[in-house]
């Protein structure tokens, strides 16, 4: 860890000006603290925007707005959250630990980087890391990588819980910057690698998030399934994130979304087209998923994330058409 | 008859002196007298302790697997703010000393043998600027001559008989498997395994003059302090190590490791105490691996299930010249019958960390592909696994010959059987669904060598009418304090209350160190004669016959006397010595073993793959049980090792450059609780004089000792999978599954 310097801001207006000066923000910490211990990340200067007041959760029309440092625990624990919005509630409950998700913010799981293990040690080659210096990963131990939306460059998975269930919920993540506030629709928030996989978002440098809002609830049957190598406490190696009406036996509207599959938390609307309108069967998720994993490609070690995404989308439609 | 007290373990003491005893607290499931302290963070571990003028050491790690370190910019580091110095003295260790080694490990750090080995220390005021002049400190590298593989299975991978055991061998296996009415011919993998011991390694090392004190985490003092001087080139008698209270070690701080000597030699050249605190990924870096192994195992039965030949033979790894060699067929040897036999072990030599005891080296890994390939069997056979393992339990040890001191597995599967509700247990794969999970059943044998090492404590009954024992063994978390006290309670006629413990400190008389599950039978047995002299003594002031002495609650009595306070029989006077044992003829003449039996359900999620262990039951007997619950604690958490070795454990090493991917606790997957189902322990009473004058065998390592067999066997049960790796991630077992929708459509 490098020397550097710590501001509070005690208002977004305050936290901006920080960031307008070149200061890094810090939230909850669970991410940006280990990243410093490693020497990956070395910000000079660090303003913790804990205490900005953007920790509320709030009615938005017929939608929610969720601060960006509401906490992963209490968002997961908010009744509004888990009456109209339970993929969110499940998903976040999916990932990290009781401890972690205490310190964790909703602004900063959204910003929080890939776990591939090359990025984590200075020793190895990583053009995330450092620009040009290759990917050590994609001949390397890629067990946990992305299979959709790699480049030659990197092939990183983003590896959160939370905005797969934000993106299967059309939510959209609100900014403040230098140029005024913006609006991202979660699906153009994260950016796949392509010959630059520094910026794993569409974040301007000086650029704040705020809040993430959901819009009105859909009724939905809400489903996050999570695949892991342990029953708690591990990342995903595949996720599915549904939210599915049937009516009179078929599947009349659906979101699905994915986590860990791919370089951002991956949705596809082809997939969804194929599902809507039919009666549900085993025949059909194949279809789904044949369409869904069509450019999917392994590198080796994660070649086993391609079946193993057929059958989790299998598995959770399963339960989600269930009547 | 009453035996003569000897030091060496030359005749197996069955007067059973323990239970002739009034106190009533041996094998009481006490609470660890230390416990409250570490639950309220008031025991102070190696890095806590507060040391006046103590400044920081940061390890440096190479960033190449193999070569020499040519220059070291230590102009640059020492310009940084608050660096003090950078120690790069060829007295630093390049590998960890193995358990019991008593002497220095390879030294001269400047020679690279693997990725991530220490190569310096940088001393500064405070940790983070250590740190950060750590990451930034320059070395040059010339690469190596000669570079040995990073892969066991390199085709051009030397690899050798191990100096540290023979092949057994008997009659003609290869005949044996032609004549088999069944027979299995199978090959296993298991990966490296860390211990993950939760207290990082760290040592504040303080000179005084020309004596060193070394406050550390370690598991056998007695051991260290001479691998730490030989280190130095200095006597034994000038280092003290202090270790009261070790945060767990599994086999990863039996011999010193690179923190120590480097903290030492940084605190001689400043002439003020540092402390060097490895960080997790340093610990798993630098430390010690257990070998992953390749097995092959080969069962040759006859038409009855019998086994007429058993062939055992693994392929383990180490540095160069390293002697140690996972006996991954340790237990192959005593286990099962099977006259033809061929057990054989030999290491390939690679360039990854040292590889050496992880807890229970030899049948952690060598018994749960055994247990497996016996699943394999059985089915072949048509025969239920436990019949086949009860109709295999040789009558003495196949080959050599040697009797069994005691052997409680036939009662450790019938008792698990009836307990865990086998009959349930369905003989063909895929029968029981429940929901989106296939659901099976699975048994496996325990078993693991015990061992005593030579052992010393002092025991002092007080003028007070108290206890005092005192020796250099370390409590890692397995409840030595609490079963020495009890052994000594025991024997004085003493309330808990009125013993004192004094465990982990070099200066008090060597105890057997923590290792190998001979801790507490070792030590527990120099307490044991420590009490029976003094026993003598008191008989002898009160004037009766030491078998007449009745200690209780303090008090003394023979005959028809009134009992007396032992105050007043002592009349101001303390009593103390020193007992003492070391192995003799037992360990030879017998083969000594604690046995025990797993069963296991788990779920197979029939889509994703997914393993999750529903519960367990481990059924033990491993002698006289000391302390119901320190035993039970033992065999519950062997378990949960058993189910991180089945499913989710793996050293995942780089095989282009050598280095160990998942250095962390994060991607290095030991079971949390979610993976931890309700566990049932059942502990069998058992006395084997043989094994020591408590009438006790070993049980920290056992609960280990082929657990991971009988989850891979449920796994087969549960969905028809037979995955010959280790662990069954998702990744193997999806391939094979059968179609998800067979059930639920
Ligand atoms: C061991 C471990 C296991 C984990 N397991 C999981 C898991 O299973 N699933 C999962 O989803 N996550 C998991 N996590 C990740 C965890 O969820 C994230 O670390 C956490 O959500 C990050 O939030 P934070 O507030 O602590 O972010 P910080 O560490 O404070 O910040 C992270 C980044 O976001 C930026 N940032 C923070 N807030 C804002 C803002 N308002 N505007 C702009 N930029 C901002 C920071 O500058 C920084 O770059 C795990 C983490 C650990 C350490
Ligand atoms: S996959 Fe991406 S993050 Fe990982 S090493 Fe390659 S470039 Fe770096």
């Amino acid at each position: 860890m490098k020397p550097f310097a710590l501001d509070h801001a005690a208002s977004p207006d305050a936290a901006l000006a920080a960031l307008g000066k070149g200061a890094t923000a810090i939230a909850g910490g669970t991410n940006l603290i280990d990243l410093m211990k490693l020497q990956i990340a070395t910000p000079e200067r660090l303003v913790s925007i804990r205490r900005t007041g953007l920790d509320r959760i709030a009615p938005d029309g017929d939608g929610l707005r969720i601060g960006a440092l509401v906490t992963n625990a209490d968002c997961a624990a908010d009744p509004r959250v888990r009456q109209d919005w339970p993929l969110l509630s499940q998903a976040i409950l999916a990932g990290a630990s009781p401890q972690l998700r205490n310190r964790a913010t909703t602004g900063g799981n959204l910003c929080q980087r890939t776990r591939c293990g090359y990025f984590y040690d200075t020793t190895q080659a990583c053009n995330k890391r450092e620009a040009g210096s290759g990917c050590a990963a994609r001949d390397g131990f890629n067990r946990i990588h992305a299979v959709l939306g790699t480049s030659d460059a990197c092939i990183a998975t983003y590896p959160g819980d939370m905005a797969v269930a934000l993106l299967a919920l059309d939510a959209v993540v609100l900014t403040q910057g230098p140029y005024g506030p913006r609006q991202i629709p979660l699906a153009m928030f994260h950016r796949e690698p392509g010959d630059d996989p520094t910026r794993d978002n569409v974040l301007q440098p000086g650029e704040l998030i705020t809040a993430v809002r959901l819009p009105a609830p859909t009724g939905g049957r809400q489903i996050y399934r999570k695949v892991r190598d342990r029953a708690s406490y591990a990342f995903a190696l595949v996720s599915v994130a549904v939210d599915l009406t049937m009516e009179e036996g078929r599947i009349a509207r659906c979101a699905l979304a994915f986590g860990s599959l791919g370089t951002v938390p991956w949705r596809d609307p082809a997939v969804e087209e194929v599902l809507i309108g039919q009666e549900p069967s085993p025949a059909l998720f194949a279809r789904a998923a044949e369409v869904l994993l069509h450019h999917a490609r392994g590198f080796g070690a994660n070649d086993f994330k391609i079946p193993l995404a057929a059958r989790a989308l299998a598995a959770t439609l399963a339960q989600a058409t269930k009547v | 008859m009453h035996l003569p007290l000897s030091e060496m373990y030359n005749e197996p003491d069955d007067r059973n002196v323990l239970d002739r005893m009034r106190q009533g607290v041996i094998g009481q499931p006490l609470d660890r007298p230390e416990g409250a302290l570490k639950v309220s963070g008031q025991a102070t571990y190696a890095a806590e302790w507060r040391i006046d003028g103590c400044v920081e050491g940061v390890l440096v790690l190479a960033e190449i697997a193999q070569g020499q370190v040519t220059a070291i910019d230590r102009d640059a580091a020492l310009a940084r703010d608050g660096v003090l110095a950078v120690i790069a003295d060829p007295a630093m260790t390049r590998r960890s000393a193995q358990g019991m080694a008593a002497k220095a490990p390879q030294q001269d750090a400047a020679k690279v043998e693997y990725f991530g080995q220490p190569v310096a220390l940088v001393v500064a005021r405070t940790f983070e600027q250590a740190r950060d002049a750590a990451v930034a400190l320059r070395v040059d590298y010339a690469d190596a001559a000669e570079p040995v593989p990073f892969d066991p299975h390199a085709p051009d991978v030397k690899v050798e008989a191990p100096s540290s055991s023979k092949p057994v061998e008997g009659g003609d296996l290869d005949q044996a498997m032609r004549d088999a009415a069944f027979s299995v011919d199978v090959e296993y993998d298991t990966p490296g395994h860390a211990s993950a011991a939760m207290e990082p390694h760290a040592t504040i090392a303080q000179w005084q003059g020309d004596s060193l004190i070394l406050h550390g985490s370690y598991q056998m003092l007695a051991y260290n302090v001479k691998e730490i001087a030989d280190c130095l080139g200095i006597s034994p008698d000038k280092v003290r190590i202090i270790a009261p209270y070790v945060g767990g070690g599994f086999g990863s701080k039996l011999g010193i490791t690179h923190e120590a000597v480097a903290a030492a030699l940084a605190a001689r050249e400043l002439g003020r105490p540092v402390r060097v605190v490895m960080s997790r990924q340093q610990v798993f870096q630098t430390v010690m691996r257990r070998s992953e192994t390749r097995q092959r195992v080969r069962l040759a039965a006859d038409a009855g299930g019998r086994l007429i030949g058993l062939g055992h033979e693994a392929l383990v790894s180490n540095l160069p010249g390293e002697k140690f060699a996972e006996p991954v067929t340790q237990a192959t040897e005593f286990l099962y019958g099977g006259e033809n036999r061929l057990l054989k072990v030999e290491v390939a030599r690679i360039s990854r960390l040292t590889a050496g005891s992880v807890r229970a080296p030899g049948e952690a890994v060598g018994m749960q592909v055994l247990e497996a390939a016996m699943d394999e069997l059985a089915e072949k056979i048509g025969i239920d696994p436990i019949e086949l393992r009860k109709r295999n339990l040789p009558a003495t040890v196949p080959v050599q010959g040697t009797p069994y001191s005691s052997r409680m597995l036939t009662q450790a599967l019938e008792q698990g059987a009836q307990a865990f509700g086998w009959s349930a247990r369905q003989d063909r794969p895929c029968q029981t669904r429940d929901g989106d999970w296939w659901v099976g059943m699975g048994v496996a044998s325990a078993a693991r060598v015990n061992m005593m090492v030579p052992a010393q404590a002092r025991v002092t009954l007080r003028a007070d009418g108290s206890a005092l024992v005192e020796t250099d063994q370390t409590d890692i978390g397995t409840g030595s304090y609490a079963i020495l006290g009890q052994i000594a309670g025991e024997m004085l006629g003493l309330p808990m209350a009125r013993v004192d413990v004094k465990l982990g400190d070099s200066a008090l008389p060597p105890g057997a160190g923590s290792g190998g599950s001979f801790g507490a039978i070792s030590t527990g047995s120099a307490v044991l004669y420590a009490c029976e002299e003094i026993r003598k003594r008191l008989a002898k002031i009160l004037g009766c016959a030491a078998e007449e002495l009745v200690l209780k609650d303090g008090t003394a009595s023979h005959g028809d006397a009134a009992p007396r306070p032992l105050r007043d029989v002592l009349g101001g006077e303390d009593l103390t010595t020193t007992g003492k044992i070391k192995p003799g003829k037992t360990a030879k003449a017998f083969s000594q073993a604690s046995y025990g039996a797993f069963f296991a359900e788990v779920g197979v999620h029939a889509f994703t793959g997914e393993v999750r262990v529903r519960r367990m039951t481990g059924v033990f007997g491993f002698g006289r049980v000391l302390n119901a619950k320190t035993a039970r604690s033992q065999c519950l958490g062997g378990m949960v090792w058993g189910i991180g070795s089945a499913l989710t454990e793996e050293l995942a090493f780089d095989t282009r450059d050598g280095h160990l991917v998942n250095h962390d606790l994060a991607e290095y997957h030991v079971p949390v609780h979610a993976d931890v189902p309700a566990i049932e322990v059942i502990l069998l009473e058992e006395r084997d004089a043989a094994a020591s004058p408590l009438q006790a065998k070993g049980v920290g390592e056992l609960g280990i000792c082929g657990a991971a067999g009988a989850i891979a066997n449920a796994v087969y049960n549960a969905c028809g999978v037979r995955v010959r790796s280790f662990p069954l991630t998702l990744d193997k077992i999806v391939p094979s599954l059968p179609d998800p929708f067979a059930q639920t459509l």
